[in-house]
């Protein structure tokens, strides 16, 4: 040690145990710094909770969660239908935080949400009152190629079983273009209505299941900020922001006419000549009309 | 060396087996009613008390939550909500009074395990003081408060085996068996005394928090000792022993006041010639006066404190 002229003129017992104290409580700062080091790395590993670990309703988010909640369990007793659980060491999930599997046992979504009730710390956040305003995670189609629905076939099970039916899970119809005569009906899920309960996961009829709840961050696309949807900005403004709107002209045969509030191609059945086609025996004539009224 | 004489074999002769045992076997079975009440739940569906030691419901109304626990969350960033801040200042009023350090010597389950080790590892002769400094825990308590912090999450709780013991218990072990064995074996093999000592930054908290409390071990009668060294050989944190036992002549009083003092009583039953008793914190001062005053205040306390047992 360089330590300055005054400290050597010291006896010699004291330096040694002076540098004694020094050389230890170097020793526990460094394991110290060894053990935060550990600790914290772990924790942070720890904290990559799998896609199909569902956190309770009104959970706040991951990272604010983990400073939240304190393990205590309080809402996994309170859960009516043993849905949550509380992990263990050795789960992949954050030891001593509660978690669901969809696919095991879903969210029955209580109407008077006894878990986030039961937190005696706002992990799961006491905001939350309306079980319909949680995000536990979003639905997703994930797997199309074996869908029974994108099949044609009528199974339809996650929609039946959707509690916001109609809104959270719609079915869209679509034409078959397998049998090219029938309607595939889409099970789509809408973010605005669905709480991740993940009955629908749960439901699902085949042997993994097409339908799953994912975290939303791992579910929902994020809009670039500077993005503007063209259509809604026209709404905001009243007017075309760009371009001046000229309403385009179709070039029609006789006896029929366009209409452009939503009820597309109309024929006009009492028109003068109502024959059985609008066209005329002379091609020519129908290629001439549209030039005759403009001149 | 310390197989020369089995401590309390004296105490046990003078004041006969349940005497010399007295303290050791209320501690367990308080140790072992609480981890009870917490399973009488889950095992028979009967729910005085609901949660486990970081935060627990008792009959549905009164909230108790771990100060510790909860000043990490502080820590990390959040505001908890009115329940948990109010079951934090019940359980942090408590072991200010009664001393911090009787969470780890009455509550805590991991004190079951580390005296168990303790006991086999003195019943095989492993001679040997711990290398570790008693001081480590502090430096401990700071760091997982750091990495609280800088975490921004209750990092401890990842790793801590207090919580993960008895949350295990409750809610089911897991791989939570792994950090038993691996206290079990650092107490057993490694360091004597080693976690609760000198490692666990829990009981440090509480150490932290006991160090005004009222209740206290209290040497009155410490001019009976006869050296035998019963009491320090099974005291945990021998260090608050000698103060006041052996510090009459430099007008140290009778009071154990050090907050790493567990109160767990163990002195008291192993000393043959009763120099301990239970008692306050009050009343400190160092007398050089004749023995039958001592007596005579000593069983004025006694009194007193044997109807504080009762309550606990």
């Amino acid at each position: 040690m360089n330590t300055p002229s005054p400290e050597k003129k010291r006896s010699a017992p004291n330096s040694a145990s002076r540098r004694r104290f020094l050389v230890d409580t170097a020793r526990t700062a460094g394991s110290i710094v060894l053990f935060s080091l550990g600790v914290g790395l772990y924790s942070r590993q720890s904290a990559s909770t799998p896609a199909q670990a569902l956190r309770p309703p009104g959970a706040l988010d991951e990272d604010k969660f983990l400073g939240a909640c304190v393990r205590c369990g309080l809402c996994v007793r309170d859960c009516p239908f043993d849905t949550l659980d509380l992990a263990k060491l050795g789960d992949p999930v954050t030891t001593g935080t509660p978690y669901f599997i969809a696919r095991d046992v879903p969210c029955e979504m209580c109407d008077d949400i006894p878990c986030v009730k039961a937190c005696p710390t706002g992990a799961l956040d006491h905001s939350l009152e309306n079980i319909d305003d949680a995000r536990m995670g979003l639905a997703v189609l994930i797997d199309e190629e074996n869908c029974l629905n994108f099949q044609g076939l009528r199974c339809d099970v996650c929609y039946r079983v959707c509690p916001a039916i109609d809104k959270a899970i719609t079915l869209e119809l679509e034409s078959n273009m397998r049998s090219g005569k029938h309607a595939v009906f889409i099970p789509t899920v809408h973010s605005d209505h669905c709480t991740g309960c993940g009955k629908c996961e749960r439901a699902c009829v085949l042997e993994e299941a097409a339908i799953k709840i994912l975290p939303i961050q791992l579910a929902k696309g994020e809009l670039g900020h500077h993005y503007r949807w063209g259509w809604k900005e026209k709404d905001k403004a009243g007017s075309s922001l760009v371009t001046p709107d000229v309403q385009h002209r179709y070039n029609l045969p006789q006896g029929q006419r366009y209409d452009y509030d939503g009820k597309g191609l109309i024929f006009d059945e009492n028109n003068g000549s109502s024959s059985e086609t609008p066209f005329d025996s002379n091609p020519l004539n129908t290629l001439k009309r549209g030039m005759e009224q403009d001149q | 060396m310390k197989r020369l004489h089995n401590p309390g074999a004296d105490a046990i002769k003078t004041k006969g087996w349940l005497r010399a045992n007295k303290w050791l076997l209320a501690r367990r079975f308080t140790q072992l009613s609480i981890l009870l009440l917490f399973l009488l739940g889950p095992w028979f569906g009967i729910w005085l008390i609901k949660g486990n030691l970081n935060s627990s419901l008792i009959l549905n109304v009164l909230p108790l939550t771990d100060p510790f626990v909860l000043l990490q969350s502080l820590i990390s960033g959040h505001i908890p909500e009115a329940t948990a801040i109010t079951g934090a200042i019940i359980v942090l009023v408590f072991y200010m009074l009664v001393g911090g350090r009787v969470y780890c010597s009455w509550v805590c389950p991991v004190n079951m395990i580390t005296d168990a080790a303790h006991w086999l590892r003195e019943r095989l002769g492993i001679s040997g003081a711990s290398r570790l400094s008693r001081n480590t825990r502090y430096w401990l308590l700071g760091a997982v408060l750091v990495l609280a912090l800088s975490t921004g999450s209750i990092a401890w709780e990842t790793v801590n085996p207090v919580s993960m013991v008895h949350r295990g218990l409750i809610f089911g072990m897991g791989l939570a068996w792994v950090v038993i064995v691996a206290v079990f074996m650092f107490d057993f093999l490694v360091s004597r005394r080693g976690w609760c000592s000198h490692l666990c930054p829990v009981g440090a908290f509480y150490s932290a928090l006991g160090t005004h409390s009222l209740v206290r071990v209290r040497a009155d009668a410490r001019d009976q000792c006869d050296d035998c060294m019963d009491c320090f050989i099974v005291c945990p944190e021998q260090q608050v022993i000698r103060p006041a036992l052996k510090g009459a002549d430099k007008g140290i009083g009778p009071v154990i006041t050090s907050a790493n003092c567990t109160n767990c009583g163990r002195c008291i039953d192993v000393c043959a010639k009763d120099v301990f008793h239970f008692g306050n914190r009050f009343n400190n001062q160092s007398y050089n006066n004749p023995v039958h005053e001592h007596t005579h205040e000593r069983n004025k306390e006694h009194t007193n404190h044997s109807t504080g047992a009762e309550v606990l």
